[in-house]
């Protein structure tokens, strides 16, 4: 069955030209290799996560620079480029090689196409729950915030997308930032009777109380499995507490023990925390509870093509955008867990024929706002991508467009790590801006700063992702800096890692006031234009936009 | 949700509060003024906490049967929720200090009779510090800390 449909995806794959320069990316073998997954064991889990809204294939270019302090130094998922490759044992130039590193990117990509994209997504999912009878298929979160129709539509159409997907059970981040309402109208009015809504660490502000359903058991292939869902745990400090007035969050392992302990009590034989942690929390987490099977986590957008296993648990990341789904295979029998296969997929828009009904769902769900989407506003001269632990050549442009237009001496642009890259050559449409910067509260502001408060903003960031213990790192990258250099000391102490700040040549001075501009503010009050709507202006007015340079701060 | 204990307690919590008091049950120094332990509590410095709470504070044993239970990072550095419970026998006081703050002590609760040595309080924390604990057992002082960082946000992946 699985070998028949294969057979036909391929044939799809040979007619949309996989490598467009005769590589063997579209060989039967190395497509075998990608997709066909004999079935193994009885309990089956699919997990994707992060997708961030994105319905059509992208580009992704994952990080260059991904550095990890502490006892992370070195470790995954702290690896990238040729030392991810060697990790895995991944052949260089290879599909797999496109899909989890930088190398080689432009060219990686024209071979062998975009990724992801819900209507490929589909079309692979049903391929495996064919083959894996009772396969439950788990949204790790960060599914309706990063495209402007999940902004217009305030997720409306990721809501209904992840219900034609089969989505069973899904934690959250993002969708917290539309609001209590929202997203108790969602559960109430969609979820219900279709999919489970599970966050353990979410509980009231007055009384502790739970909010959501913590965790289901449900039976498979007559395994009783458990999926504790864990929502990232820092939304109110991450983002406008305003969204989340009434409610508390935080890791809280202390609980979580409590929480396993009852699942395996009820008779759970296997164990998922369905995590929106980020990666370097959840192997922490794995080493301080006991008798969780695996953690699907998310958040951090790790590429990983093997879990990491930390005492009995495996610790798996998902990636991002929609490039990857994660097929987890348990063989339970004498009620123990006896093996497992795991295997990170990368969704290749070219192999993987579009699911019709999803395909129909997508053009019908864009219609509205077609002319909108699409309008053209410059054309990239260079390739322009996001991901990395310091500014990419998106978060530049946009850097650029604020201190210019703003009249700004420096710019900040948070560390998101969401965001799709451009190839060279392509032209920077409202959609493909809108999928860098669409969130509730995009509001560019300008201010006055004096250097010691620059420099303090930038050592409370620098600590949120390099503090030596992952349980205070919150997992975005570093804000994204214009106009300002500096050095930085990732495994300095707090309050000594960012120095030698210079501004224009000059040193930064503590005490003088400077003009810096912004979004993604925070304060409740905070008023402003759009940035895509600042953005957009400023693309308009120059047609094309020459290959920018990502300034990044020297390591020390 | 329990929305008939929150009713109750939103309609009577100061009257419950005060029956417990008026029982004896629950005695925060705070409010018995007699008990007031001005020189720990205006105390600017840890050292001067702990030597107003007493002989032995500064030498507290670290325990692992003295759990704190606080977020990592502060969700909002004005109200940080703190949960303290003493497994060791014969606790008869905890104390909470913040190590950065203007003024560390942060409370102080003394237990009688068949009280949990059990709290729940939230305090104020201007930066990130170090919160510390303190339970008094037998005439001897127990201790457990936590950093809890406040931070300016933002930024989420």
């Amino acid at each position: 069955m699985l070998r028949r449909e294969f057979l036909q995806v391929l044939a799809a794959a040979a007619a949309a030209g996989f490598a467009l320069d005769g590589r063997a990316a579209t060989a039967p073998a190395a497509v075998e290799q990608n997709y066909n997954l004999p079935r193994y064991g009885n309990v089956h889990l699919l997990h994707f996560t992060d997708c961030h809204a994105q319905l059509l294939p992208i580009w992704f270019r994952e990080p260059d620079t991904h550095i990890g302090t502490g006892s992370s130094a070195g470790k995954p998922p702290h690896l990238t480029g040729e030392r991810l490759l060697r990790t895995y044992a991944l052949k260089p130039g290879s599909a797999m090689a496109y899909a989890c590193t930088h190398l080689d990117f432009e060219n990686a990509a024209r071979t062998y196409g975009r990724m992801g994209g819900f209507a490929h997504l589909a079309t692979l999912i049903n391929m495996l729950r064919a083959s894996r009878p009772g396969a439950l298929l788990l949204d790790g979160g960060d599914t309706w915030q990063g495209s402007a129709t999940a902004l217009y539509t305030r997720g409306q159409d990721m809501v209904d997308a992840a219900k034609l997907l089969g989505v069973n059970v899904m934690t959250g981040h993002w969708e917290f930032t539309y609001g209590v309402e929202r997203l108790q109208q969602v559960l109430e009015r969609d979820f219900k009777g279709h999919i489970d809504f599970v966050a353990r660490n979410v509980t009231t502000l007055d009384f502790d109380d739970a909010v959501f359903t913590p965790y289901v058991l449900r039976e498979m292939n007559g395994v009783p499995v458990a999926i504790i869902g864990q929502a990232f745990p820092y939304v109110p400090v991450a983002h406008p507490a305003r969204f989340v007035p009434d409610w508390r969050f935080g890791i809280r392992d202390v609980n979580l023990q409590r929480t396993v302990d009852e699942v395996r009590a009820r008779g759970a034989r296997v164990v998922v925390l369905l995590s929106h942690n980020g990666m370097d929390v959840d192997l922490k987490l794995a080493s301080r509870v006991r008798g969780m099977d695996v953690i699907l986590g998310g958040h951090t957008h790790d590429a990983l093509p093997a879990p990491v296993i930390v005492g009995s648990t495996l610790v798996a990341n998902s990636g991002c955008n929609g490039k990857f789904l994660s097929v987890l295979d348990f063989d339970v029998r004498n009620n123990r867990i006896q093996g497992y296969r795991y295997k990170l997929l990368p969704v290749f828009a070219n192999l993987l024929a579009p699911d019709a009904a999803m395909q129909a769902y997508i053009e019908r769900v864009r219609e509205p706002y077609l002319k909108q989407l699409t309008e053209p506003l410059a054309v990239t001269e260079g390739l322009l991508y996001r991901r990395g632990n310091f500014n990419g050549t998106w978060d530049q442009l946009i850097l650029d467009a604020l201190m210019e237009t703003q009249d700004a001496e420096i710019a900040f642009s948070p560390g998101f790590r969401f965001g799709p890259s451009l190839l060279p050559g392509e032209t920077i449409t409202m959609e493909a801006l809108m999928a860098e910067c669409a969130i509730t509260y995009p509001q560019v502001n300008v201010r006055e700063m004096r250097g010691s408060e620059i420099k303090a903003l930038l050592e409370d960031m620098a600590d949120n992702l390099f503090n030596p213990d992952p349980y205070y790192q919150q997992g975005g990258d570093m804000v994204r800096v214009g106009g300002l250099r500096y050095t930085c000391a990732p495994t300095a102490k707090m309050g000594q890692r960012i120095q030698n700040l210079r501004l224009a040549g000059k040193p930064l001075d503590a005490d003088k006031s400077y003009k810096v501009a912004g979004w993604a503010p925070l304060a409740d009050d905070a008023a402003g234009e759009p940035v895509w709507d600042v953005v957009a202006g400023w693309l308009r007015a120059r047609k094309t936009v020459t290959p920018r340079h990502a300034a990044q701060p020297r390591l020390t | 949700m329990d929305e008939l204990r929150r009713h109750i307690l939103k309609s009577g919590g100061g009257a419950a509060l005060a029956l417990l008091l008026g029982a004896g049950l629950l005695r925060p120094t705070r409010v018995l003024a007699a008990n007031w332990n001005a020189p720990a509590f205006e105390s600017k410095d840890v050292a001067g906490a702990l030597r107003g709470l007493g002989a032995g504070a500064a030498q507290a044993q670290a325990s692992a049967d003295l759990k704190l239970d606080a977020p990592e990072i502060a969700e909002n550095g004005a109200v940080v929720p703190l949960e303290i419970v003493s497994k060791i026998p014969n606790t008869s006081a905890i104390a909470v200090l913040i190590e950065k703050n203007p003024q560390p002590l942060a409370g102080h609760f003394e237990f009688s009779g068949p009280l949990l040595p059990q709290v729940s309080l939230r305090v104020k924390m201007a930066e990130t510090s170090m919160v510390r604990v303190l339970a008094l057992a037998g005439g001897k002082y127990y201790s457990s800390s936590k950093e809890i960082k406040v931070t300016a946000g933002g930024c989420g992946g």
